[in-house]
This record gives C-alpha cells, structure tokens and sequence, in this order.
C-alpha cells in the first residue's frame, strides 16, 4: 500500500521540519552566539577541503579553484614518477619508524621509573625538569642544539675531556637520524609520561596488596599489574599517533636541518612546503592528500584491529 | 610493608641514578646556552664544561638589545599573543558553552564536525590560498584567526560545561535570566579556572609560534620573534659549513647567539614554575574522552 504509508512519512517530514523550526527558535539566542565562532571554524577548517580540489585541477591563480580546468589524477602521475617526492617518504617512513619504536615507548618507561620512587620531592623534581623542554619552541630547541652540538659546543667540550676528538654533528647526513631521535625525546619524554603517570595513580592499591599476599615480586607486581593497568591508555596514545605516521615533526626537522644533511632530512612536510615556494600548488596539494589520507585510513585501520581484539577499547 | 629485599634497594638506588642522569641530560644544553651568553668570546672559547658562568658578564645581552629588529619582533609577537589569547577566551566560549546544552540543534553533527577537522584538514596550501584570498597576508589577523577556533580546545571546554549542573541553569531561568546573563553571569565566571588553563596554553602557541608567520608575513617589520632567532642564529648557522668553524672569528657571534636564545626564552622561563601546574592540569581535562 504505497499511497498511506507515503502520506505517513510526509507527515512524520512536516512533524520534524517544524519540530526543528521550534527547536531553532527556543534556541535563538544561543544561535546567535555560537555563530560567529562556528562560520570561523567552518571557514579555517572546512573552506581549505574544498580548496584540496585543485590537486586534481591545472590550478590557476586568477581563475580561482571552480574555474580551473580538470586534469584528473595528473598531478598523482607527476607526483609518484616525478623527483624528490619517493625520497622524501622514504625518508619520512625511516624517521617515523624510528620515532615508533624509541620516542613512543619512552615516556611509558619513564612514567614507570617514576611511578617507583617512593621520595615525592625527588620525583617532583625530575617531573619539572623533564617538562622543560615541552614549553619551547623548536626554533628555540634547535638554537640550543645548534650551539650545544656545534665543533666547539657542549657535547664536544665534554668529548675533549675524555679525550676524544670533536665532530661537528649536525653537518653529517650520518648522524641527523640519530640526533633527531634523541632530541625528540629530550623534548618530549617528560611531558609525555604525564598521561600514563595519571593513569599509573589511577590503579586501584589494593591490587597491589593483593600481590603482596601473594607474593609477588616487585618486579611481578610491575609486570602482572601496572603495565597491564596502562595498556588501555597506551592504546589511545597509540591510535592518536598512528595518524600522525606521515607527520614526522616537520617544526623539528625543518629547524635541525642544514644544507648537507638536506638528503636525508626532506620529508613530506618539507616537501609540500616548497612546492608551496615554488607555486606549484597543484602538485604540493596532491602530496598533501596522499598524506592525508594515509593518516586517516592508519586511524581507522588501527582502530578496527584494536576493536576486534577487544571491543571495550579504541578510539571510538 | 614487607622489607625490601637486597634485589629492590639496588633497583631503587640504579632507578634514582637513571632519573638523576635524565634530569642532567635535559638541563644541560639549556645550562650550556645560559653559561655561554653569560661569558666574554674567550672564556665562551676555552675548553671547560660550561655548566655554570665562571665570570658573569653581560657584554653579548648589551650587543644584541641594540638590534632594534629584536624589540620590533618582541612587540609583534606580544601583539599576536595577546590578540590571540583574547579571541579565544571570547570566541571558543561562544561556541562551546551552546553546544554544551543537551537540547541545542544539530548537536551531534556539529561535534561531528569539530571532530572530524581533527583527523582531516585542508593542509598547507589550501589553508595559505585561503589566507591569501582573505587578503590577510602580511596581517596578524592570519596569525590569530585560523585557531582562534580548534576543535580540541571546543570539545575540552564543552565537556567542562557540561559538567556545570543543569539545575543552576534552570533556576537561573526561573529566575527570569536569559540566556545571556546566564552565560555572562554564572557560566564564564565558574569556567575561569578552564579559561585560564586555556588561555596559558594559547599564549605559549602563540609565543612559540613561527611558521605561520614564515608563510603569511612577508613584512620584515611585521616578523615574529621566534623567526628573528631562526634568521640570526639557525639560518647564520647552517648557511655557512665548514669554513666558518675553522674561522677564529667564528667564536664571536656564539656568545650573541645565544644571548638571543636567552632572549626570546626568557618570558617563558619565567612563568614557566607557574604554568607548568595549569599546564598538567590541562593535559588531564584532555584526557576526558569527548
């Protein structure tokens, strides 16, 4: 019976047309106010997606995005086939790995470290020089790097007097891995532990009594009841991570990087920026997409194998 | 407690070594840099630790706050951070505090949508196309307006409100409060803790802040001062390698140097005992799951 059940859903359509128009009204002036900031939002977050369509368009200035002509998956063409842009993943990849495996496992062991000290003023010292580095920027980071590691800097101070000979570090492609490594987590080590430190205090004490009837060694106790405890919280900070895959610390690596260590410093970001620089718009957007999506789709890859191992946990 | 054992206090003991080494391993670059801006060019050249200044002299501070580009990037970095702060305080309450409320139109779609801004944006060029169609190139406007509004800033300030009990808001309103007093008089002044937080950290961004500026002001008078120390130290660093090392003169500039590190670190090093609590607490109203 198509004609009433038709007649039902206009009217159930006319019920939530005027339901919403009350809706609007009872709101009014709430409406009021959280427009101006919300267009600005619209404007800065969701004006520059429509502005991604001029990676599959010749983009010309003057003309602006709609009018410039189509050319499909050209500048993808260009971009996989063309220079520097296969380098700068795999530089980016190589870093990113690193990063994985050294700078994320970091400040979970030194939440844990500091979760075993029993002298409060101790661990609240440590905790406030840690956090130090976090509240400069990179320009400032790299201005102290760049004194501390020059020929005649800190580091090298310290080698003479052991006896060795100076290197002037940030020069050698061979060491700019390395360096960006151990800088990220001198910058980012302390602050980071403070989200598995507050899950650390979250544990219930009285399963670590229970450990102790049982006799469970210290280390026992670490192993069988605090990591466990922190493993939700590790996951999130995981998945929020995991969509920054391509995002290496572009601040980072752009403020440490020098003229000779340039090959092994490109990455995407630096990549997209002097496209930026040389006006190719088209081709430095298309590299943006690809980034993108990439971090997108590691999001909700990541989030669907995690809720397939245990469905309480993700992001969502 | 049961005792520890003999296997424990070496664990505590090699744990208070690692966190000791750590904590000295942090500090000492920023040690190393303070010593050295403090240090004539020939003590600053000499082979020493240089953890703590053996003759304090302020010979490089006096060079360097002669540079009249410096007090001209000071002010325009005051100017955006400020300006910044501001907008914020005004407009993310504007925009959280009605999406707090349970009953407001298309709640679930428009947090969708701050939600989603944070897994996918435009990127650089669309936003600096953007920027450049709005006329505000070489304006501070293109450095306080693209985050005046950042959709995890909303969903922390939201979830703050939400958790202010609605019975306040009803009484109010029977009352005879509109909506206005009621967001004016009692929800900005019991949100001023989480404004505050927020506020600190906006101005720290703001301070920081540099490569919005490296795109969007081509006006030497109008640079930040994050990018005056690249300019002078990073870029007068990397310009050169190899010969100027080798370059007696060479050891001149490192005191500047990093007598412009100091610089533009001190006001965060100020305030930096002060807002390292707030900063902490701010990290666990992040972690309030949106």
């Amino acid at each position: 019976m198509p004609q009433p059940a038709a007649a039902l859903h206009d009217h159930r359509e006319a019920s939530t047309a005027s339901r919403l128009w009350r809706s609007y009204k009872l709101h009014k002036s709430l409406i009021f106010m959280f427009l101006p900031g919300f267009l600005l939002f619209v404007l800065f977050h969701y004006v520059p997606l429509y502005g991604l369509l001029i990676a599959f368009k010749n983009y010309q200035l003057l003309e602006g995005v709609w009018a410039s002509p189509w050319v499909g998956w050209e500048h993808f063409e260009r971009l996989f086939t063309g220079p520097g842009f296969m380098d700068a993943l795999r530089n980016t990849v190589i870093i990113s790995l690193l990063k994985l495996v050294i700078v994320f496992p970091a400040p979970i062991v030194l939440a844990l470290l500091l979760n075993e000290v029993r002298v409060l003023f101790f661990r609240k010292l440590i905790q406030t020089v840690s956090y130090l580095p976090h509240f400069f920027s990179w320009v400032i980071l790299s201005g102290i790097l760049f004194a501390f590691l020059s020929m005649d800097g800190g580091l090298n101070q310290l080698l003479k007097y052991f006896g060795f000979s100076p290197v002037s570090w940030l020069l050698y492609p061979k060491y700019f891995y390395g360096i960006v490594v151990v800088s990220d987590v001198w910058q980012s080590i302390g602050w980071g532990s403070i989200v598995y430190f507050a899950a650390l205090s979250a544990i219930d004490p009285t399963l670590y009594d229970a450990g102790i009837v049982d006799g469970a060694s210290r280390w026992q106790r670490i192993w069988y009841i605090t990591v466990p405890s922190i493993m939700p919280t590790v996951i999130i900070m995981f998945l929020l991570g995991i969509g920054g895959f391509l995002s290496v610390g572009f601040d980072q690596i752009y403020n440490l990087m020098t003229p000779t260590t340039s090959n092994v410093a490109e990455i995407l970001d630096t990549y997209v920026l002097r496209r930026l620089l040389s006006l190719d718009y088209s081709l430095g957007t298309a590299a943006g997409i690809f980034k993108s999506f990439v971090g997108l789709a590691l999001v909700l890859i990541g989030n669907a194998l995690v809720k397939w191992y245990d469905k309480d946990q993700g992001l969502w | 407690m049961i005792k520890a054992t003999k296997g424990e206090k070496a664990f505590d003991f090699l744990n208070i070594i690692v966190l000791l080494l750590l904590g000295l391993c942090t500090l000492y670059p920023f040690m190393y840099v303070l010593t050295i801006s403090l240090s004539t060019p020939a003590e600053a050249a000499r082979v020493s630790l240089h953890f703590f200044p053996r003759a304090p002299t302020f010979e490089a501070y006096a060079k360097i706050v002669e540079h009249p580009m410096l007090w001209q990037a000071y002010g325009n970095t005051i100017i955006r951070t400020a300006l910044g702060v501001v907008l914020v305080i005004i407009v993310l309450s504007m925009v959280a505090y009605p999406l707090s409320r349970r009953t407001f139109p298309h709640r679930k779609f428009i947090t969708f949508l701050f939600v989603f801004s944070m897994l996918f944006s435009g990127g650089l060029i669309p936003s600096y196309l953007l920027i450049k169609q709005l006329y505000l190139i070489d304006t501070v406007w293109a450095l306080v307006l693209p985050g005046a509004v950042s959709a995890f800033n909303v969903i922390i300030l939201r979830n703050f409100f939400e958790a202010i009990p609605m019975e306040i808001i009803e009484s109010a309103r029977m009352d005879g409060a509109r909506e206005l007093t009621i967001f004016m008089r009692i929800m900005l002044p019991l949100s001023v803790p989480v404004l505050a937080v927020l506020s600190l950290w906006t101005a720290v961004g703001h301070w920081n802040a540099w490569f919005d500026a490296l795109i969007y002001i081509n006006d030497p008078a109008k640079q930040v001062l994050q990018l005056f120390l690249r300019r002078t130290v990073l870029e007068n660093a990397s310009l050169t390698p190899g010969e100027t090392l080798l370059d007696p003169s060479h050891y001149t500039p490192e005191t500047l140097k990093a007598a412009t590190i100091m610089i533009v670190s001190l006001p965060i090093l100020f305030v930096y005992p002060f807002i390292q609590r707030f900063f902490v607490k701010g990290i666990m109203l992040g972690s309030v799951k949106g």
